[in-house]
């Protein structure tokens, strides 16, 4: 059996269109050895979910900057919940006040990155929590 | 879980899974395939390739939704590199087909090359056949951007449709040997463009020098962005493959297929077999020490390792 990289979806929920991040994370992701699958602007959850599904994904990380990240980021987790993968470790990022972060680890997300963060912690978060199957 | 039933019941999760299984050389999944092999070979296999940037992605989300509206499955399989480097990929295919994400009759797999050199990777050879046993109509090989010789999507697609765009160089390109070789239907992407009723026609020209007996490619002007010549190019892939069928072409193509296909998993587990005898004792490093030292010369080591083989 051989090893294969680490799958992440990297999604772009909601209405804003600011995905520099988003690609900046992308490319610091695929220079770290991972298959990034990219899906572009302006999705709905079930658009994430239903890619992180068929790609069979081990992380999806979401940059969100328009302030709906209390209603999409659960959102996405309840419903791979309901479709049984659980296992998918889910991150966000983006412009998120501190005072909202415990709710959405409340809620699954494993971890938020806001501004500022090193794309090293990042890619170093992802190695050590993702859980493969 | 129950990945034999759920497939064949057409369970995406599952389907996903078999072709991750698939991907790492997972014996489960490969024994899957196995007993479910002869339920596969229904579907049609149409190769999208192309240059980058030729609207590969754009143009298979435009045929896809012409195809939904009657009432096919759909699978679609989109290949974009890895880097030899760091074995990182973007894989953004996806970004072209945000619609058909949530159609239930779609199944899309975006996948890295992996080190394949020849416009697709390893395992599209197993996805396509777990995706016909999860009974999709049609799958779309959607290649990476190819330049001029990546040809194995002939090795696997039952009709291949060669996106070329206006500007990408003069008649002599079109006469090369390699990819142009390969296209049993040419669509001339970007139609809106500049140069395209040339690029057309230098195509046609470049068909016409060649002795072609059977099905004669035809070259179609379409644009993806605007939406014209789509229907006409989805006729003209199901026509194709009606002309295989009735030529038996179609058997002889499968059957050169086969063949290729048998040949190399033979060439991959001989080369392992070879690996893993030649490893013990350092076996292998010491003979390589020796053929750059001149000591011995390459093709009496090869005879060598190969009468290990069979010890």
């Amino acid at each position: 059996m051989s090893e294969r990289p680490i799958r992440v979806l990297v999604a772009k929920p909601g209405l804003d269109g600011h995905d520099r991040g988003a690609k900046v994370i992308a490319r610091a992701l695929r220079d770290a050895g991972m298959e990034v699958i990219y899906t572009g602007l302006r999705q709905t959850p079930e658009q994430i979910v239903a890619a992180a599904i068929q790609e069979d994904v081990d992380v999806v990380a979401m940059s969100i900057l328009s302030g709906a990240h209390n209603h999409l980021f659960p959102k996405v987790v309840n419903l791979l919940r309901e479709q049984g993968a659980e296992d998918v470790l889910v991150v966000g990022g983006g412009v998120i006040p501190d005072d909202d972060i415990p709710f959405l680890k409340e809620a699954g997300i494993s971890e938020i990155f806001t501004p500022g963060t090193p794309t090293s912690a990042v890619i170093d978060y992802i190695r050590e929590h993702v859980k493969r199957k | 879980m129950n990945f034999e039933k759920r497939l064949l019941e057409g369970d995406k999760r599952a389907c996903a899974r078999l072709i991750s299984m698939f991907e790492m050389g997972n014996s489960e999944a490969i024994d899957i395939i196995k007993r479910l092999y002869k339920h596969t070979g229904k579907a049609h296999v149409i190769g999208i390739t192309g240059p980058p940037g030729g609207g590969k992605s754009t143009l298979t989300d435009k045929l896809v939704k012409e195809l939904r509206k009657r009432g096919k499955k759909v699978g679609i399989i989109a290949i974009d590199p890895t880097s030899p480097f760091t074995g990182g990929a973007i894989l953004g295919d996806r970004v072209r087909m945000q619609d058909l994400a949530t159609d239930p009759g779609v199944f899309i797999r975006s996948m890295g090359t992996r080190g394949s050199l020849g416009g697709l990777s390893k395992a599209t050879y197993g996805a396509v056949k777990i995706l016909d046993i999860f009974g999709v109509d049609y799958i779309f090989i959607e290649t990476v951007g190819v330049g001029q010789s990546e040809v194995d999507i002939v090795k696997i697609a039952d009709t291949v449709v060669m996106i070329m765009v206006p500007g990408l160089g003069d008649d002599i390109q079109a006469i090369k040997a390699g990819i142009m070789e390969i296209g049993d239907i040419f669509a001339v992407n970007k139609s809106d463009l500049d140069g395209a009723d040339r690029t057309a026609l230098e195509i046609e020209m470049m068909l016409k020098f060649g002795e072609n007996e059977g099905w004669k490619p035809p070259v179609l002007k379409v644009s993806a962005f605007n939406n014209t010549g789509i229907d006409d190019l989805l006729e003209k892939i199901i026509e194709h493959k009606k002309y295989m069928l009735n030529s038996c072409e179609f058997d002889r193509r499968r059957l050169a297929n086969a063949k290729l296909e048998v040949l190399k998993l033979v060439e991959e587990k001989l080369m392992a077999m070879v690996l893993k005898k030649t490893s013990t004792g350092d076996y292998l490093n010491s003979l390589s020490k020796k053929i750059a030292e001149r000591e011995i010369d390459p093709y009496t080591a090869s005879d060598k390792i190969i009468t290990m083989l069979g010890e």
